[in-house]
């Protein structure tokens, strides 16, 4: 007897079992579920709820197969000095790079999977539904929007909030109104904040290091990495460019969060999901003139000669618009989490508002918060909850345009007025 | 006779879980938002509440019959103002520091929901005596609520309670900020406040179906 059949079998044994939820599980991780729907007519299609998702994350791996190489080469390269000469071959895809991620990378990728699909099994049990497919991006997505020295326990207690508060509660995958991920991201920033932002937290045991300089150990070299935005924020332009090169930032050999580094590979995945029809391209493409047109405002606002050079907004705003894009998670957060399907907007034209607002919104935070540079992910936060009122205006504009359609419209010979009042009746 | 009824005491005891005012009516949220980030706060803020509520209940119970109806809520205000500015003034009198943490917050116990909702539903159509049960009772399940929040919010937030650092130092790195523990941040924040209500009223209306809403 093959596998498949022993799992079907237990499976039909064990039906309506307190564990059932948890068992089904595993069996359509492994096998194509041996039910089918029993009465009403259906279409059977091939993008389930797990294709969709598995197209998702295969778009994420290179991404995470990068950050691993670069968690490396950020300490290698903040210890010795960056290399002149840099060829991608020889500096960066090496085995010492690989170790460093082996080590700092991996570890959050299982503690974000563990802690999350224990919580949605323990969910799925004592609701006795079954298990849902959801968890399986924000995952992914999770380690890869923390800094690269984040705690386990603290990216535990953070999934846990995420995905209790952030999903569950709503009533599980499909009904949450925030995007899990990003929860968990806000949940980390403002319950972490030493942890999430500064110089010290984007390069592995630089926040070590330093520790240990201030406990007076002298045989430990101080390492830092600050990111490009955060050197902006300090209005540190020249230290910043003499750094990273417009091409270190576009392919991601930067600091910053795990993934978030390369708007190259953003791009790619990107694409694939556009080609794969998974995410809206309306949101993609609207979220990048967003952020455009706020940069271009505020490079517009230092041209106009408003504000000096003093000022301390002056690093990020005089900073060219078109850069905004391949630095920080904006590219990140565009592509894999303003696209979510179930928090995002679901009317076309509602998806360009959507996206719009989200990159506007984003170049905001990140120029007038110099606290805190990056405002990607509350932007997309933010628009979340917009996103079911402008949905609702959407659909309420087309109604109301249709109907005056309908007042407009010639009607048959026949008795007139009732004829349209039929038409209406029928029509709303 | 009994000193408490069968009744009496469902005046006082309602209040305390199926009948919470704020995790059931959801009255009185603001004031449990803002000052519950440390459990004195809370603590106080309850002791201040069951005052004002009780003897304000009692006071507008022995008046109902002389109140206009049509300024029956100024009248009921300036019972209630009486009542605060006792509390505010023992406060700054006798616990000065706590006064300033509390700052507007015991003045704006005048425009706690929950006094004026039960003055309004209670106090109006009943004597003193259960009047004054009614307002205890519901002081008392609002500040349960406080100190719960309270509790959670600081203990998780500050690693104290009552300004006791039961977890440890953090700055020295004792107890269980040795082993790499910090402090939660959120919990300071006012959100987190209104989580630990949410998760509350959670827990309730799943140990208790009945109070659940068909909708």
């Amino acid at each position: 007897m093959s596998i498949k059949s022993t799992l079907h079998e237990l499976k039909m044994k064990y039906q309506g079992q307190k564990m059932a939820p948890a068992f089904n599980a595993f069996h359509t991780f492994l096998f194509a579920p041996n039910e089918t729907t029993h009465s009403g007519s259906h279409v059977r299609g091939a993008d389930d709820l797990k294709r969709t998702m598995n197209t998702v994350i295969m778009a994420l791996v290179p991404i995470l197969v990068f950050s691993m190489f670069n968690a490396g080469y950020q300490y290698y390269s903040a210890l010795n000095g960056f290399p002149e000469n840099f060829s991608v071959l020889e500096h960066f895809i090496t085995w010492d790079n690989f170790w460093i991620g082996i080590i700092k990378v991996l570890p959050l990728v299982v503690v974000s999977y563990g802690i999350g699909l224990l919580v949605e099994f323990i969910f799925a049990v004592i609701k006795g539904h079954e298990v849902e497919e959801g968890y399986l991006v924000t995952g992914m997505l999770v380690p890869l929007i923390v800094p690269v020295d984040t705690p386990l326990w603290m990216l535990a207690v953070a999934v846990v909030f995420g995905v209790v508060i952030g999903k569950e509660v709503f009533g599980g995958t499909g009904m949450n109104i925030l995007n899990p991920a990003l929860t968990i991201r806000a949940f980390l920033f403002f319950a972490y904040p030493t942890w999430m932002s500064g110089d010290k937290v984007w390069v592995y045991e630089a926040r070590e290091r330093s520790e240990q300089i201030l406990a007076g150990a002298d045989n430990v070299d101080a390492i830092s990495g600050e990111t490009i935005l955060g050197y902006l924020a300090q209005n540190n332009e020249a230290a910043m460019s003499a750094k990273y090169s417009i091409s270190d930032m576009f392919f991601g050999f930067v600091p910053g969060s795990v993934g978030e580094t390369s708007a190259f590979l953003c791009l790619l995945g990107g694409s694939f999901l556009i080609f794969s029809k998974i995410a809206s391209w309306r949101i993609m493409v609207s979220a990048v003139i967003g952020a455009l047109v706020m940069g271009l405002i505020f490079n517009q606002v230092v041209e106009l000669g408003w504000i000096g050079e003093t000022n301390k907004f002056y690093g990020l705003m005089s900073f060219d618009f078109w850069k905004h894009l391949i630095v920080g998670g904006l590219a990140f957060g565009i592509v894999y989490m303003a696209t979510d399907p179930v928090t995002g907007s679901q009317t076309n034209k509602g998806k360009w508002i959507y996206g719009f607002f989200i990159g506007f919104i984003a170049i905001m935070i990140r120029v007038f918060n110099p606290a805190y540079p990056e405002g990607v992910f509350l932007a997309i936060l933010l628009m979340n909850v917009f996103a079911p009122t402008i949905d609702h205006y959407v659909i309420q504009g087309n109604v109301k345009q249709r109907m005056k359609r309908l007042k407009n419209a010639v009607v048959l010979p026949r008795d007139s007025e009732s004829a349209a009042k039929e038409l209406k009746a029928e029509t709303v | 006779m009994a000193l408490l009824t069968k009744k009496d005491t469902s005046l006082i005891l309602d209040p305390l879980a199926d009948n919470n005012p704020i995790t059931i009516q959801v009255l009185g949220i603001c004031s449990a938002l803002a000052i519950t980030a440390e459990l004195e706060a809370s603590i106080v803020m309850a002791i201040s509440v069951i005052f004002v509520m009780g003897l304000g209940n009692v006071v507008i119970s022995l008046m109902r019959d002389i109140i206009p109806s049509k300024i029956r809520i100024i009248v009921q205000l300036i019972v209630v103002a009486t009542l605060v500015i006792i509390v505010d003034q023992v406060l700054k009198a006798y616990a000065y520091e706590l006064s300033k943490t509390l700052g507007a917050f015991i003045g704006l116990i005048i425009t706690n929901c929950i006094i004026m909702g039960r003055f309004e539903a209670f106090a109006l159509a009943n004597g003193p005596w259960k009047s004054f049960l009614d307002g205890i009772g519901n002081a008392l399940g609002y500040g349960v609520i406080l100190i719960i929040v309270g509790f959670f919010r600081e203990l998780l937030g500050s690693g104290t309670l009552l300004g006791y650092p039961v977890l440890g130092d953090p700055i020295m790195k004792t107890g269980l900020f040795a082993t790499g523990y910090e402090n939660n941040g959120f919990m300071i924040l006012p959100p987190a406040a209104l989580i630990v209500v949410g998760i509350l009223i959670w827990v309730q209306r799943s140990k208790n179906p009945a109070l659940i809403e068909d909708n």
